[in-house]
């Protein structure tokens, strides 16, 4: 017994590091548990209020490039408006009837909701952006995230008030996306190099590329609205192994400069995935 | 009392200074990633005890890896350097260490060599694991050594231009005093 706590007095530097060594990578592979139960109710109320005071300065500098992206969307919006279609009084008068598509609900599938963006990286391997809105604002896991110029990423973590975002510059990032003039359904992917560029892998030969096209997330997606730009394609390879293309892209949202954003629910998620689970209930 | 404000006070603009600033800097290069706020664990005094010294860098570096959401990451390569901090500083210190009238170390309490050869073991080492874990989780060895090295080059930049701007004053303790 002596002799233990010998043991322990003397070693007991070492025994303290192995202790918060174990502890600290523990937290580190088990990232993802772990951030939904410490991270998301309390730090990140903490330091999402600082990030907030932070990024109320930051964001005084970049106003007037802000302005000018919204100011294009609100031109984009404005066109789509039924007012800009006016035919001549005559029989063949269209009327553009957008009653019933906002009167019963059920037959809207996404409904966006602005929010401000207080925290942003991309120097890391594992990009996180950070928004002032959360689950009692009507933020869940797994909604989509878009800005004015396109899509940034997924919601990973909620807490009241805020919520953290798995950017697209993240080394597990997996979106379908598709050509939007060739047609062809691939994968991005980030490998963690530039922030300006992403991955657009898995793209059949037989599709038409040619660089400069834009790729716009797939109608196949849950999450994302059909046609949100991801980027546009830089560069042209072919992986000749699996007969595919691999396409680099590069980005439609300038990353560096992100201040403003959508959280795109879906509101017909849930038929969807209880459909799922009454297919896959017989296999089992 | 006013010694524990000090620390604090460098505590919070370390944190800040590399979360708000380093981080948002726009990389040279992939392997680049500059570092500072570990010259905060360098710059604790000589006479905290070893477990208080690892207590500290782990909740230091707990609070870095809130802001970066990296749980743990900073943590364990603070706790490793706090560890190993000691030892350095008893080869590196001809005298045992706090016996010298600093406080804390610098390049007027050790020499300029010793202190220069204890920055740069440490950042080394903190690098070094740094590195190994991401790299456990992103592989690439090309990528891990690139890393080290130019991450390495460019937070001992960093810290040599931090101690020719900020001239830390402390004061030699005598018994007149």
């Amino acid at each position: 017994m002596r002799n233990i706590l010998l043991f322990i007095s003397r070693y007991s530097h070492l025994i303290v590091l192995l202790f918060l060594q174990g502890l600290s990578l523990h937290l580190l592979f088990r990232y993802n548990r772990f951030h939904e139960a410490v991270f998301s109710n309390v730090l990140n109320e903490i330091t999402g209020s600082v990030r907030e005071g932070y990024s109320g300065i930051e964001a005084f500098f970049s106003l007037r490039r802000e302005n000018d992206l919204l100011r294009e969307e609100n031109a984009r919006l404005r066109n789509q408006l039924k007012e800009d279609y006016a035919w001549p009084d005559s029989s063949s008068r269209q009327v553009n009837d957008t009653l019933r598509i906002d009167t019963l609900v059920q037959y809207r599938k996404f409904v966006y909701m602005p929010s401000r963006v207080i925290g942003n990286t991309v120097n890391a391997e594992r990009n996180h952006i950070m928004l002032h809105r959360g689950a009692k604002q009507g933020v869940q896991v797994g909604m989509a995230v878009t800005s004015p110029s396109g899509v940034l990423g997924t919601v990973i973590g909620v807490s009241d008030n805020m919520c953290v975002v798995m950017s697209l510059l993240h080394a597990q990032t997996r979106i379908v996306a598709v050509l939007k003039r060739g047609g062809g359904y691939g994968e991005v992917s980030w490998d963690g190099a530039d922030p300006r560029y992403v991955q657009l892998t898995k793209i059949p030969r037989t599709t038409l590329v040619r660089k400069g096209d834009s790729v716009v997330t797939s109608q196949y997606s849950d999450k994302y609205p059909p046609g949100q730009l991801v980027g546009f394609v830089e560069r042209i390879s072919e992986d000749q192994q699996s007969g595919t293309f691999d396409l680099i892209l590069r980005t439609a949202v300038d990353f560096r400069n992100v201040h403003h954003a959508y959280v795109i629910r879906n509101l017909q998620q849930a038929e969807m995935d209880a459909l799922r689970n009454r297919i896959k209930e017989p296999n089992d | 009392m006013t010694d524990l404000l000090k620390h604090i006070f460098r505590c919070c603009v370390f944190i800040f200074v590399q979360v708000f600033l380093l981080n948002e800097v726009p990389p040279l290069h992939r392997y680049v990633s500059p570092h500072l706020y570990y010259l905060f664990l360098l710059w604790l005094p000589f006479r905290l005890s070893r477990i208080s010294l690892l207590l500290i860098a782990f909740f230091y570096g707990l609070t870095l890896d809130a802001f970066m959401h990296t749980p743990g990451l900073h943590a364990a390569a603070c706790t490793l350097m706090a560890y190993v901090r000691p030892f350095f500083i008893s080869i590196l210190l001809p005298k045992e260490a706090g016996e010298t009238g600093y406080p804390e170390p610098s390049y007027k309490s050790m020499g300029i060599i010793p202190y220069g050869t204890y920055i740069m073991l440490l950042t080394v080492v903190h690098h070094l694991y740094l590195t190994l874990l991401e790299w456990l989780q992103l592989g690439g060895f090309l990528l891990f050594l690139g890393k080290i090295l130019a991450s390495t080059g460019v937070s001992l930049l960093l810290v040599l231009i931090t101690e020719l701007v900020f001239s830390r004053k402390s004061n030699y303790r005598t018994n007149m005093s």
